[in-house]
């Protein structure tokens, strides 16, 4: 049980993918903008990710090991996801139509995002078993909503400062950015996996 | 399974997974295919598509898919298309459009630098909700426009600047009424009002009239003398504030005796893209009166 918590902190946290492994930068200077579709856009990816690497595991332990396949990995991982999006917005769109309005267009930019396939490929990395892979998703999920929630309300915030105006829009935006980072670099090392 | 060659399996597996999720696709876009209404899209196209919200739908798709869809949503509520998209919307929707008055927004105060009396010097961020969290400004009076062009800058169509007074003007040329800065003023100052309102109320202030008039010399006190005045009962008087009702008395009045009675001048006649007390206003006036020769 120690072991998952200490994973799901170290992945949510410590090793946030986007603020010290720099993955998924682009959702998070796009979507970043406004509070409301930064919480949409977290929990999006949080259960696409989840979904996605749990079906990667399984295709990867029971499909490309048994068969010596393993560089087929990366391929297999983008059909998988692109896929599984494309499947995804379909049953949402006819079973939670409220659900997909809200989400809207982001469940299919997150079909092409690096950071989606960085956590499959993570858990081969690791050689998890199920469960391991489950809490690194989720973990990693919910550490990509926290970067980007934390970044649109300052963001939010940033609009009443003001900004010398060659940074204005994405340059101060990138340097609060690089902030936050640091911020989170004071975690590391404080769980090591 | 070990007799195979590796480019053989790579190809059985990757053409295996490529199928599969071709077919599990291919399936569930039939099994979970939504009817979409062709008319949707053909209600779209009318709109102005400028994505203003006025509606209160988000944005113009849907708002077509809502008043399509639901019988409840009024074809007419598009207000930057004003009456020919209402008339077109109606149309399409097969529902009946009521016939639209033109609106302008209007601010509700006349208080200038030199009418308004301040409470502090405000030197922080130019910003009107900013400056509102401050004790609420630093004009005395706490209902009045704070000049700092929150609304000017919300304005989607350009149809506002701030006056050197302090006071925003509004271009009834561009003024296409969506609403936008009426939502964003933190002093709920600004109003939507028809274009042809003869008279107009340039105060906010809820305060009680001694108070009102310490800290703005146009403010409205609250006397009731219009109410008494108007032949039609067309003003009512609602928290120390003369409220006029611009249906009865653009209908039924002539001779706006209103306006004549009133101590501080806070009711004046309404005409677009003029704010009192303003050199805009002594320009226009002119040019009004030249155009009167």
């Amino acid at each position: 049980m120690e072991e998952y918590l200490k994973l799901f902190v170290a992945s949510a946290i410590t090793n946030n993918f986007v603020l010290t492994q720099f993955l998924g930068l682009c959702i998070f200077f796009g979507v970043s903008k406004n509070l409301n579709a930064s919480i949409g856009m977290g929990m999006a990816v949080t259960s696409v990710m989840t979904l996605s690497s749990l079906l990667a595991w399984a295709a990867y332990n029971f499909i490309l090991e048994p068969l010596g396949l393993q560089p087929l990995m990366l391929i297999t991982f983008v059909v998988l996801i692109a896929s599984l999006v494309q499947l995804l917005e379909m049953i949402i769109k006819k079973h939670a139509p409220a659900l997909y309005n809200m989400w809207g267009i982001y469940l299919v930019l997150i079909a092409t995002n690096c950071i989606v396939i960085a956590v499959p490929i993570t858990n081969v990395e690791l050689h998890s078993n199920f469960l391991t892979s489950l809490v690194l998703a989720l973990g990693s999920g919910v550490g990509f909503a926290l970067a980007l929630i934390l970044m649109a309300s300052l963001r939010e915030k940033l609009q009443y400062a003001d900004v010398p105006k060659s940074l204005q829009g994405l340059g101060i935006s990138f340097i609060l950015a690089g902030m936050l980072a640091l911020s989170f670099f004071g975690f590391s090392g404080m769980i090591t996996l | 399974m070990s007799t195979l060659s590796t480019p053989i399996l790579i190809l059985i597996v990757l053409t295996s997974l490529g199928v599969f999720f071709g077919f599990l696709l291919a399936y569930s876009n039939k099994k979970f295919s939504i009817e979409v209404n062709p008319l949707i899209h053909i209600v779209e196209d009318v709109l102005p598509k400028g994505q203003c919200g006025a509606c209160g739908f988000a944005g113009c798709m849907a708002y077509a898919e809502a008043v399509v869809l639901n019988p409840d949503v009024a074809p007419d509520l598009c207000i930057p298309g004003k009456e020919a998209v209402a008339k077109l919307v109606a149309e399409l929707t097969g529902k009946a459009a009521a016939p639209m008055e033109p609106q302008i927004a209007q601010v509700q105060c006349a208080g200038t630098h030199d009418k308004a009396k301040r409470s502090y010097a405000y030197t922080g961020v130019e910003d009107c909700v900013a400056a509102n969290l401050l004790f609420g400004g630093p004009k005395s009076c706490k209902f009045g426009c704070l000049g700092l062009g929150t609304c000017v800058k919300s304005c989607p169509f350009d149809a506002m600047i701030m006056s050197p007074e302090g006071l925003p003007i509004i271009d009834p040329e561009k003024c296409t009424s969506c609403g936008k800065c009426v939502s964003v003023c933190p002093k709920q100052v600004i109003s939507l009002m028809p274009v042809g309102a003869r008279v107009r109320v340039n105060c906010n202030s809820k305060d009680k009239g001694a108070v009102a008039k310490k800290a703005c010399s146009v403010a409205c006190i609250g006397c009731s003398l219009c109410m008494r005045q108007c032949p039609y009962e067309a003003i009512k008087m609602g928290n120390n504030l003369a409220i006029v009702d611009a249906k009865i008395c653009e209908e039924k009045c002539s001779d706006a005796v209103c306006l004549s009675k009133c101590p501080t001048k806070a009711i004046r006649p309404f005409v677009t893209g003029i704010v009192p007390g303003t050199e805009n206003e002594a320009s226009m006036s002119l040019a009004c009166a030249s155009c009167a020769k």
